[in-house]
């Protein structure tokens, strides 16, 4: 039984269309997924850094995101170790915000009066970056299909304006519109010609099963510290020379546009990602976890101050 | 007269932050209301909430405020008039008072004659009162957490705001905040009324408007609702009943304006994973109820509470969706059960050394340690005494207390270690006995919730606790006022309790003692101790305060015997006697107090030969006999029947202050009464410190 009664449910593919559809129509440029590993698209430079500042910004893009412990070697039917977020940024958040959510909901086949819907507090938080904000998560039929965000804080700065962040968990929506249950059978898309399923098992599970073992049992520690030392002391490197602009008089505009800043997060992001395979691993002692973590925390806030210190001197 | 009605529209409110904020609106308004004289006091109010309001009524709101004369005193009259012609100073003084200069009077006071004049402030509209204040009181509303939403950052609020509404009989009040003027406008239910604004005429028509919107503003009537339907819905299955749970039924009132209950079943092959994992998943994530058997007997059912009202095929949908959730979520924990089976818990041992327990105290590894030789000590000393226990049990639920920490299950649901720890235990072939005190060894989880079932579990809960206080206090972590990050004051509740409501012959201090080797940190974990057992006394057994200073006075280590004492303090200090005695004996600290501030010399024993007067040899003679007869009784925790022993001195103590001069002239006979009084309050003062009773009149 589909949830959305007599019509066919959507595909995952046709979800994720038409989610970007609607918030292209209200407004939302549709940027392509950040190429960097991510855990939640909140971390790609789109959210993190795109929320500082008082640029007002309508933006909308998939992001699959990566969780190296929540893998399950593609044997549980509902975790994943890669799984992918719509999200929707909208600084400032209109006042609607909430009303055009749910009619996100209609537009992909959800009839609100056919269902209980909840908004339960929530809130999110991510030390590492400096950020948080309050929320809800939403509740549809007992299952929390959107994470509602009103971000308060990012790189241990105040946002003003503040902005609205809703996340969609698609696998979670597609499982239910197409009332499956497990992650695996959700039909990803339909052939047109020939009218085969395609399904999410089909095109992912062996990324789960591989990547599991790789973050499991494969990953080799020493090199990941190797890896997670060589992109922090260039992250590190490229912040110092971003300081010494700031103090230094006369910067020519072109110089300081051009200074890499957003290299700096990709620098950053990667050890974000390095800290959590060593984590699945099991790699990370008691005595290291906090020091790393605060490591980790100084590159993120670190380029976030960067950041928000570069655009100010661009008048932007 | 006139009725008068506030909302405000928010976006979903926290539903654990709503009857505090309305029962402070509530307060607010009526304060104000009250304060700037529109309402008298005793007119009726009441106050409303959903998640997405706060309302509140008040009826008999004067249109104005009445007028208030005042009666003003000016300059001296011989600096207002000069030669009967009025200065300056008397000018700016009639127009400081709002009267004419003719209408000032003069005074005589005793600094000589002075101008007055009669002010009368005007009363203010209610409509411009209400509006000019309003606003400050909704500022000040306290919410546990914050936001801004608006550019600028104007306001803190706990959500968006989204509609005001004020009406004082049938006329808007305009009041403004967070960007919104108030009208007459509220909005129902956001899907069965939709968008639509509903015109409010006048403020009695709220409640009624509201419902034909689908939403019950009255927040015990929802819970009413709520509660009705489930027993409802239950009604529809043989034999069940749904698991009464208060907590729970209050968050889905808070989270529902139109509630209606649903019934879900699940598949009987669930019932397999342990109860626990079950409830937990139902009541703690997906917020449903749990149904029973007549035997108590979790079966294949839930309940959800719904916000919204659905036709049967509309139910049919729901209960699916719910359904399928939870089907997910029991799917989970299986294969988290299984997947932990992998790993037996001897085997996690290994793992515990990378899970912290504290920064400076270690892993969980090394906590085991500690703990696994508290609870040895412990469990010798209970052996020494008696008390029957299986000592390798304790020291095996020791060793694997804290495995479950790498489990799976525990990393899903975090508020089943210990449970989860238990259950595998006993899966895993341990000893019953280990099992269970692994699975008890964070009880009691609060004042209200048990104790450890066994006396293993018991010793493994005072031990795990004793160790954190112990390590903290240690590392200068003690709790200060509100501060107390590692909750150490409910871990030392928790092992007062144990005592009080356990049966282990323990006391506090032979606790500390064992729990560290160094004696100040044992002397503070004492001191600390005393604070937890007065707090028990008072607040959870309901014993008096000074009944608990006295008897904590005498001794305050042994919890159960502490309480006996108090209880049978309590029982007898309702009689004439015991009062008069309480009474006498404070005075008998009094002057043996003054004696030693003044340096008089107290005596040694008591030498009946210097016994003078007959109503001291009578108080001596009898206190002897007495102290015999209470000190047996007191050995055999026969209080009540001591204290009476003691209460029965009344006669010789009464007649002994009515016939003798304690601070006689004569040295030796003053110091022998001294330290006659000294023998009695020492003798009879080991079950409780009478001199701290307060005696009433």
């Amino acid at each position: 039984m589909a949830i959305a009664g007599q019509k066919k449910a959507l595909t995952f593919q046709d979800l994720l269309f038409t989610l970007q559809r609607f918030w292209a129509d209200r407004g939302c440029v549709l940027q392509q997924p950040y190429d960097i590993e991510v855990g939640a698209g909140t971390m790609s430079p789109d959210t993190f850094l795109r929320v500082l500042g008082p640029k007002p910004v309508r933006i909308a893009y998939a992001q699959p995101s990566r969780r190296p412990a929540d893998g399950r070697y593609g044997e549980n039917p509902n975790r994943l170790f890669r799984h992918t977020q719509l999200q929707v940024i909208l600084k400032p958040p209109p006042v609607s915000v909430q009303e055009l959510y749910l009619e996100s909901l209609e537009a992909i086949g959800i009839d609100l009066r056919e269902h209980d819907i909840k908004f339960e507090e929530d809130n999110w938080e991510w030390p590492v970056g400096g950020a948080w904000g309050v929320g809800w998560q939403v509740m549809l039929d007992g299952l929390e299909i959107t994470q509602f965000t009103y971000f308060q804080q990012c790189g241990g700065m105040d946002l003003d304006p503040i902005c609205g962040e809703i996340t969609y968990g698609l696998e979670r929506i597609a499982g239910f519109l197409q009332d499956v249950d497990s992650i695996y059978d959700i039909v990803w898309a339909v052939e047109p010609d020939t009218g085969r399923e395609v399904t999410y098992g089909e095109m992912r599970l062996p990324e789960e099963e591989q990547f599991s073992a790789y973050g499991f049992d494969y990953a080799d520690v020493s090199k990941l510290w190797n890896h997670l030392e060589l992109y922090e002391s260039e992250c590190l490197g490229l912040l110092a020379q971003a300081k010494a602009m700031d103090a230094e008089e006369g910067v020519e505009v072109l110089r300081r546009k051009r200074f890499p800043v957003l290299g700096a997060y990709e620098l950053a992001l990667k050890c974000s990602h390095l800290f959590n395979l060593l984590d699945a691993r099991g790699a990370i002692s008691v005595t290291e976890r906090v020091g790393v973590m605060a490591r980790i925390r100084t590159l993120v806030v670190g380029v976030a101050k960067a950041y928000a210190a570069q655009q100010s001197a661009l008048g932007a | 007269m006139a009725e008068f009605l506030f909302e405000m529209g928010l976006e979903e409110v926290p539903a654990r932050m709503i009857a505090g904020a309305q029962a402070e609106l509530e307060r607010r308004v009526v304060g104000l209301l009250e304060r700037e004289r529109l309402i008298a006091s005793g007119a009726a109010f009441k106050s409303f909430s959903t998640p997405r309001r706060l309302a509140v009524w008040v009826d008999g709101v004067a249109e104005r405020q009445d007028d208030v004369a005042e009666e003003l005193m000016g300059p001296s009259a011989k600096i207002a008039f000069k030669d009967g012609v009025a200065t300056p100073a008397a000018v700016a003084f009639a127009k400081k008072a709002g009267v004419e200069v003719s209408a000032l009077k003069t005074v005589e006071t005793p600094k000589g004659e002075y101008l007055a004049a009669t002010s009368v402030k005007a009363g203010r509209g209610a409509a411009e009162v209400i509006a000019a204040e309003l606003p400050k009181e909704l500022a000040g509303i306290y919410w546990a957490k914050n936001m801004y939403w608006r550019p600028g950052k104007p306001e803190r609020f706990v959500r968006p705001v989204r509609w005001l509404l004020a009406l004082l009989g049938g006329d808007v009040v305009p009041v403004s905040f967070a960007g919104y003027e108030a009208g007459r406008v509220t909005y129902g239910h956001r899907v069965l009324a939709g968008a639509e604004a509903i015109t409010i005429a006048a403020p009695g028509e709220y409640e009624a408007a509201l419902t034909k919107a689908f939403v019950v503003a009255d927040v015990e009537a929802r819970r009413h609702t709520i509660r009705k339907a489930l027993d409802r819905v239950t009604r529809t299955v043989e034999g069940l009943r749904w698991r009464e749970d208060e907590e729970l039924v209050d968050s889905v009132t808070h989270l529902t304006e139109w509630p209606s209950v649903l019934l879900g079943g699940f598949e009987a092959a669930y019932l397999e994973l342990p109860e626990e994992v079950l409830v937990t998943v139902m009541r703690d994530h997906q917020k449903y109820f749990a149904l029973e058997d007549k035997t108590g007997k979790l079966a294949p059912y839930f309940l959800a509470v719904l916000n919204t009202q659905a036709d049967e095929a509309g139910l049919a949908v729901i209960r699916h969706g719910n359904e399928r959730v939870l089907r997910a979520r029991f799917n989970d924990g299986r294969f988290f059960w299984e997947f932990d089976q992998r790993t037996p818990l001897k085997e996690r041992l290994e793992l515990l050394k990378t899970v912290t327990f504290q920064k400076d105290l270690g892993s969980y590894a090394e906590k085991t340690t500690r703990v696994r030789a508290l609870a040895a000590k412990l469990s010798a000393r209970l052996a020494e005494r008696g008390v029957a226990l299986d000592a390798a049990a304790v020291d095996q639920a020791a060793e694997l207390a804290k495995t479950d920490l790498t489990a799976e299950l525990v990393k899903e649901f975090t508020e089943l270690q210990g449970v989860v720890g238990g259950l595998y235990a006993r899966a895993q072939g341990y000893s019953e006995a280990a099992a269970v005190a692994i699975y008890d060894q964070y009880r009691p989880v609060s004042m209200e919730a048990p104790v450890p079932r066994s006396v293993e579990g018991s010793v493994l809960a005072i031990a795990d606790k004793a160790d954190s206080i112990a390590g903290m206090f240690g590392l200068g972590l003690e709790p200060s006022g509100s501060k107390d990050p590692f909750a150490l004051r409910r871990a030392a509740n928790g092992i007062v309790k144990i005592l009080a409501e356990g049966s282990l012959p323990l006391t506090l201090g032979e606790i500390a003692a064992a729990a560290t080797a160094d004696a100040a940190i044992a002397g503070r974990m004492r001191a600390f101790f005393q604070e937890r057992v007065e707090f028990y006394l008072r607040e959870v057994r309901g014993q008096a305060y000074d009944v608990v200073t006295a008897v904590l006075a005498a001794d305050s280590s042994d919890v159960r015997d502490a309480l006996a004492r108090a209880e049978a303090v309590t029982t007898v200090r309702g009689s004439e006697d015991f009062k008069a005695v309480s009474a006498a004996f404070k005075r008998m600290k009094n002057v043996l107090a003054q004696a030693k501030e003044k340096g008089i010399a107290v005596g040694g024993a008591v030498d009946a030969a210097l016994l003078v007067d007959a109503a001291e040899k009578a108080l001596a003679e009898r206190a002897v006999e007495l102290a015999d007869a209470v000190e047996a009784l007191r050995a055999e925790r026969r209080y009540k029947a001591a204290l009476e022993q003691i209460a029965s001195l009344r006669p010789q103590v009464d007649a002994f202050f009515d016939a003798v001069m304690v601070m006689a002239p004569e040295e030796d006979l003053r110091g022998n009464r001294l330290a006659l009084l000294a023998r009695i309050t020492g003798d009879f003062s080991r079950i409780a410190e009478f001199s701290e009773i307060v005696v009433a009149g």
